[in-house]
């Protein structure tokens, strides 16, 4: 990575001339990534895409969003890594969106959170607590059933 | 490397003010001072790092108006996951991968691209911001495919879905039983894109961007017309009209046995494993769904319209930003000794593929 400064030295004395003697070294004020550390990362971000949709065809019930948005989040990363250069920043930067995410992640936590209480609300077949992504198409399934409990305020029950 | 000619607002104004208060001569300040350097840094570097902050922080910004719809988007789908595991069917998700590489593509072509201003490349640069710039129309492009593709089947945002609320819906404003047009004019969507037997290209395989619906409506004894029954008959039976809903139901009587070999293949894929329509090899389509949430299966389009939207925006302006940075490579602005606005303009690109990334999961693989 140090590399990419000692080969730039003859253009760069061209330029430095015009630069303050002390802080001078502008080109020093960015760090220039490695072309080959780019189009590695480039090259994992094309294989986690690949991933992700592949993914999509196991059958992993509810999991299947969460590996979708961890594999979302390990690309996001690399992005924000090397080609946002956030790895060689000022850890401020990183403090910047890192309370950004923190703040999105309350949000989203709390909203999903609240929705669950007025779920009851909502006039649908009522939800399995733990099963959120089929519940619904279970009730409807075998509605004749006393099974659930709830059956008395599903579907229609307006 | 710096042509006088480009020197923006700031270099001026930095000039002007050395030469007053350092009392220098034209000449002397030029080697004395960065021609981009503003008057209030110190240094070049401090004025790069300060401009980076900045749009940190803005980028931050970005992060949390996104943020809003990401909780928008959880919020329905943690209370109605049905209606995104059906209506996901309409987008095409071929589509959507390509323009993810494509996005992911011109990503690192402006990573490539802050690099070579770095090293003073200058056609290098501009080659990198060309191709980025082709990324972004070609994105833009698919992005109309795909818009296209649903307005002309009457999938717009707004109460012009055709989903919405029939008796609101202004599509079935003439029609004599909304409810029933809506029903009916949802089967033949369903058919043409795959949802529903009777269509073998495999709408969301991407064949609907030049495919020619083939109604080809496979009867069959099924069990899914059973299932269908089922609901309507439990769901609505306290409802108004159970009887216009049975009969919009039985006649094409499309099921599992119904559907493709590629939609039978591809069927467990969409579905969850316990789920009746999945285990009979179909797809979930609209009857399928209890009938409270038939009335808000639209919500996925707006959700889905807003978010790709927005996102869509920030393409728009990232392509312009880009432009312009194009232009000032092109007329040789950047080099080692200043390329923030390459940098910058990066940083807020990357961002657009960064929501993207976590949208084409979250829209287009919906589980």
């Amino acid at each position: 990575m140090t590399d990419d400064h000692a080969h730039e030295s003859p253009r760069q004395a061209s330029t430095s001339t015009e630069l303050h003697a002390p802080d001078h070294d502008a080109h020093a004020a960015g760090h220039a990534a490695p072309l080959w550390l780019l189009a590695a990362v480039f090259a994992a971000l094309l294989v986690l895409t690949g991933a992700t949709v592949a993914v999509t065809q196991i059958q992993l019930g509810p999991l299947n969003v969460w590996l979708a948005l961890l594999i979302a989040t390990v690309k996001a990363a690399l992005v924000v890594l090397y080609f946002m250069h956030l790895r060689w920043d000022s850890p401020f930067n990183a403090t910047i969106l890192i309370s950004a995410l923190l703040f999105v992640a309350v949000l989203t936590g709390a909203v999903i959170h609240d929705s669950r209480e007025y779920r009851p609300l909502l006039d649908r077949p009522q939800s399995t607590p733990r099963r959120v992504a089929v519940a619904g198409q279970r009730d409807r399934r075998r509605p004749s059933r006393a099974g659930c409990g709830t059956a008395g305020t599903r579907d229609g029950a307006k | 490397m710096q042509d006088p000619e480009t020197g923006t607002q700031p270099t001026q104004a930095s000039q002007h003010h050395d030469a007053g208060a350092h009392g220098q001569g034209g000449d002397a300040h030029a080697h004395d001072h960065a021609p981009h350097l503003a008057h209030h840094f110190d240094t070049p570097t401090q004025q790069f790092e300060s401009g980076k902050l900045g749009m940190w922080v803005f980028l931050a910004t970005e992060i949390l108006m996104f943020g809003g719809l990401f909780a928008a988007y959880g919020m329905y789908r943690g209370n109605h996951p049905e209606i995104y595991l059906y209506a996901h069917h309409y987008l095409d998700t071929t589509l959507g991968a390509i323009n993810t590489i494509i996005l992911l593509a011109s990503s690192f072509t402006v990573a490539w691209g802050v690099r070579a201003a770095q090293k003073g490349q200058r056609k290098l640069l501009v080659t990198l911001l060309l191709l980025t710039l082709l990324g972004g129309f070609g994105f833009m492009g698919i992005k109309a495919i795909e818009y296209t593709s649903k307005f002309t089947h009457d999938l717009w945002p707004g109460s012009a879905n055709m989903f919405y609320n029939p008796t609101l819906n202004p599509m079935f404003a003439d029609a004599n039983d909304p409810r029933a047009a809506q029903l009916e004019a949802i089967r033949h969507l369903e058919e043409y894109y795959g949802i529903r037997g009777g269509h073998g290209g495999g709408g969301h395989g991407g064949g609907h961007a030049g495919a020619i619906e083939q109604p080809r409506i496979t009867l069959t004894d099924d069990a899914d017309p059973g299932d269908a029954e089922a609901a309507s008959g439990q769901g609505e039976a306290p409802g108004p009209s159970p009887a216009v809903e049975r009969s919009m139901i039985n006649p094409p009587a499309v099921g599992a046995g119904g559907l493709s070999e590629e939609a039978l293949g591809e069927a467990p894929s969409h579905v969850a494993p316990h789920m009746p329509a999945a285990a009979a090899g179909a797809t979930l389509t609209y009857e399928d769904l209890p009938p409270t949430e038939q009335s808000r299966a639209h919500m996925f389009f707006q959700i889905y319209y807003m978010m790709t939207g927005l996102h869509a925006v920030h393409v728009l302006v990232g392509l312009g930003l880009i432009s312009w940075i194009t232009v000032r490579s092109f007329r040789g602005a950047f080099g080692p000794a200043y390329y923030t606005p390459v940098d910058l303009v990066g940083l807020y690109w990357h961002l657009v593929d960064l929501i993207w990334i976590f949208l084409f999961p979250l829209l287009y693989l919906i589980h």
